[in-house]
């Protein structure tokens, strides 16, 4: 497949001229989009996600360095002719009354109607495409502003795919939606992604789904550098503990996720398996157990077997038939004594 | 391709009603020329439409004062109300356009006060002072206020537009609003020095006629507005971006900053030129737009500017037929009229829609 990059920056630096005044968001950014491959952008809040989302997208200049779109300089591209190889889906919500998703999705064929802004059979064609390629069809005829945020989000994302540009950038599109809707979203630009040999990057804060979905992560500091690879590559050498983790937040590596970490005073030991003991010690460490290993000394023990729970403390054995149970009985006693 | 099996079933639902609009149009285009005839014929006389017709055709067995009251009075204020109203409703939706905001109107950038100021410093500094127009109502006072009034417009918009260029459109609102207030204290302290005769004709000017207009000024006013429409007429498909915001329509190649620009250049001359021949005239700038979406149940520009153009003319058309009160020795405010007919428009289509947020 063409790996050819679409968008490439050389020693780019990002962020805010107001008058004299120059705010520098991240400086000396080497990284580059290639067709087919789905890029998640993530970074703590802050960071500058959405300013160098719009600095590759023209939207805003950048204060330094070398901007390229297939070789050429992306300042140096007419309006019309960037708009046709680069399409956004931005955080900004979108007014929309008295407009179908038919008609919006339309504003995405805007770089190749004439100045008319009238439809071609072609452009038609496109928009339906579009309109199918996120399963968004049945809406064609209902307004925008009676759409919920997960089907405008979608009508938003056929807007862009309308405009037929090989590089697609997008701004949290999965904020505001529920996880299904997340999952689906995810799945549905990560396809279109490899079908259509787009180069797609994505600003996300949502860490599990970036490292299932996608190709590529770009990782932002909030010190201004982007750290860029492998999802597992990053995940194995300890690249998120350090952009992610702060005093009270531990990366897992081995469940690929964060976890909170309010220092455990007591530890429980724990026996048995399957999923009752994994969701078991979950709720334990929820509860601000820590989970004994050889030698520590031990609150209290509990055996897990399916549908069972024995909890042995200072001798006495207690039965729980199911996890709920135990949970009210953990809390209800006084363990700072 | 999987798409086209789903393409099939969607081409039919999802084309737009452009028979119902083209009949529309057609019905709105009706009811203007039914209004712009009875305003000819009716008045303080009432003539047929066979005398109407033989008057414009300069037939000679007509009364020639009659004559002169169809060519050099009734024609001219109804060709007035006609283009004031395509030029208020075309820069209404541009205002709304641009400002994403419903309830933007043609003037939101300052250019009435701007005009009220110039014609207040005319009526009530320099009229007092000995420059002879003491009726303000012969040809070269006439002049003079028209002159007044545009030159404030154009002075209060070079202003704003100047510095709109360093802001963002909330703000580029804000600071019209903020310019209108503090000529609107100018204006009230000329007020509150003033004689009473003086304030008089100053309160009849902000009333608004569109009977000011002789054929003579016609030949600047007619080509101010025609050319303004054109000017809108040209934005039709970056105004359409314009309607996701600045940046979605950046994104899709619309030179959004040039754009909003020349359209708020274009909105505010129509208005301006309204105004300074006019006088301001409320309302109509709203209600156009608005009703326009209403009933054309879109957002696409190319059916909204026509549709705009329409609807103002018929209202304004309407308002000046009713305002002068056919049959009636009284000829009431046109602003009061273009309001009450204005108002329960919004009112109405506000609340058959239930929500603005599917208006806008």
């Amino acid at each position: 497949m063409a790996t050819k990059a679409q968008l490439t920056a050389k020693q780019l630096s990002i962020g805010y001229q107001h008058g004299a005044e120059t705010t520098t968001v991240a400086r000396a950014l080497d990284c580059s989009l290639r067709g087919g491959e789905f890029v998640c952008l993530l970074g703590p809040n802050g960071a500058g996600k959405s300013t160098l989302i719009r600095t590759l997208a023209g939207m805003q200049p950048p204060l330094s360095g070398e901007l390229t779109l297939r070789g050429k300089a992306l300042n140096a591209i007419a309006p019309r002719e960037r708009a046709r190889a680069v399409s956004v889906v931005l955080t900004e919500t979108m007014p929309s009354g008295m407009m179908d998703a038919y008609s919006m999705v339309s504003l995405g064929r805007h770089p190749y109607s004439g100045w008319f802004g009238g439809l071609s059979a072609e452009d038609r064609e496109r928009i339906e495409w579009a309109l199918g390629a996120v399963g968004a069809m049945p809406l064609a005829n209902r307004q925008v502003a009676e759409l919920s945020d997960g089907e405008r989000q979608k009508v938003s994302i056929a807007r862009a795919l309308a405009q037929e540009a090989k590089l697609m950038l997008l701004d949290e599109p999965t904020a505001f939606l529920d996880l299904p809707r997340r999952v689906e979203l995810m799945s549905i630009l990560r396809s279109l992604a490899q079908r259509e040999n787009l180069a797609l990057l994505l600003s996300t804060h949502d860490l599990d789904l970036a490292l299932r979905f996608a190709d590529r992560l770009w990782l932002m500091t909030t010190d201004g550098r982007l750290i860029q690879g492998a999802p597992e590559a990053l995940a194995l050498d300890g690249q998120f503990a350090e952009v992610f983790a702060s005093e009270n937040l531990d990366w897992d590596a081995a469940t690929g996720s964060f976890r909170t970490h309010p220092v455990p005073c007591l530890n429980v030991q724990i026996e048995g398996g399957g999923l009752e003991r994994v969701w078991t010690q979950r709720a334990l460490e929820r509860l601000g157990f820590g989970i004994a290993t050889e030698g520590d000394t031990v609150a209290f023990s509990i055996k897990v077997s399916a549908g069972a729970w024995e909890l042995e403390r200072f001798g006495l054995i207690q039965l729980f038939d199911n996890i709920e149970s135990l949970i009210e009985w953990i809390r209800g006693v006084d363990w700072r004594g | 391709m999987k798409a086209h099996s789903a393409l099939f079933t969607v081409t039919t639902a999802t084309n737009k009603p452009s028979n119902r609009g083209l009949g529309l149009f057609l019905l709105i285009g009706l009811g203007l020329l039914v209004v712009a005839t009875l305003s000819v014929c009716l008045g303080s006389v009432h003539f047929s439409l066979g005398e109407v017709l033989r008057a414009l055709l300069g037939s000679e067995e007509m009364n020639g004062v009659h004559r002169q009251i169809i060519v050099d009075f009734r024609l001219p204020q109804v060709v007035t109300a006609l283009l004031s109203g395509a030029a208020l409703g075309t820069a209404g939706l541009l205002m709304q356009t641009v400002f994403r905001n419903p309830l933007a109107d043609p003037f939101v950038l300052g250019v009435n006060s701007g005009a009220s100021l110039g014609v207040a410093i005319v009526l009530l500094v320099i009229g007092p002072v000995g420059l002879s127009l003491t009726d303000g109502l012969d040809g070269s006072g006439q002049m003079l206020l028209i002159l007044a009034s545009s030159g404030g417009a154009a002075a209060t918009l070079f202003v704003v537009l100047l510095l709109s260029r360093r802001v963002d459109i909330m703000s580029v609102l804000i600071i019209g609003l903020m310019i209108s207030y503090t000529i609107g204290a100018l204006v009230s302290i000329l007020m509150f020095f003033s004689m009473a005769e003086r304030l008089q004709s100053f309160i009849n000017w902000s009333f608004g006629d569109y009977g000011n207009v002789s054929w003579a000024q016609m030949q600047f006013f007619a080509p101010a507005i025609l050319g303004g429409i054109a000017l809108s007429c040209l934005f039709m498909k970056p105004l359409d971006a314009l309607l996701l915001g600045e940046r979605y329509a950046q994104s899709v190649g619309t030179r959004a900053k040039q754009v909003r620009f020349f359209v708020l250049l274009g909105a505010s001359l129509l208005a301006g030129t309204v105004t300074g021949f006019c006088g301001p005239i409320g309302f109509l700038g709203i209600a156009a737009p608005h009703l326009s979406r209403y009933l054309f149940q879109t957002s696409q520009h190319r059916v909204l500017i026509p549709a705009s153009i329409l609807v103002g003319a018929l209202l304004s058309v309407s308002a000046d037929f009713v305002a002068r009160g056919p049959g009636l020795d009284v000829v009431l405010p046109l602003n009061a009229i273009t309001a009450l007919i204005g108002a329960p428009v919004i009112i109405a289509a506000l609340v058959k829609q239930r929500k603005l947020k599917r208006l806008f």
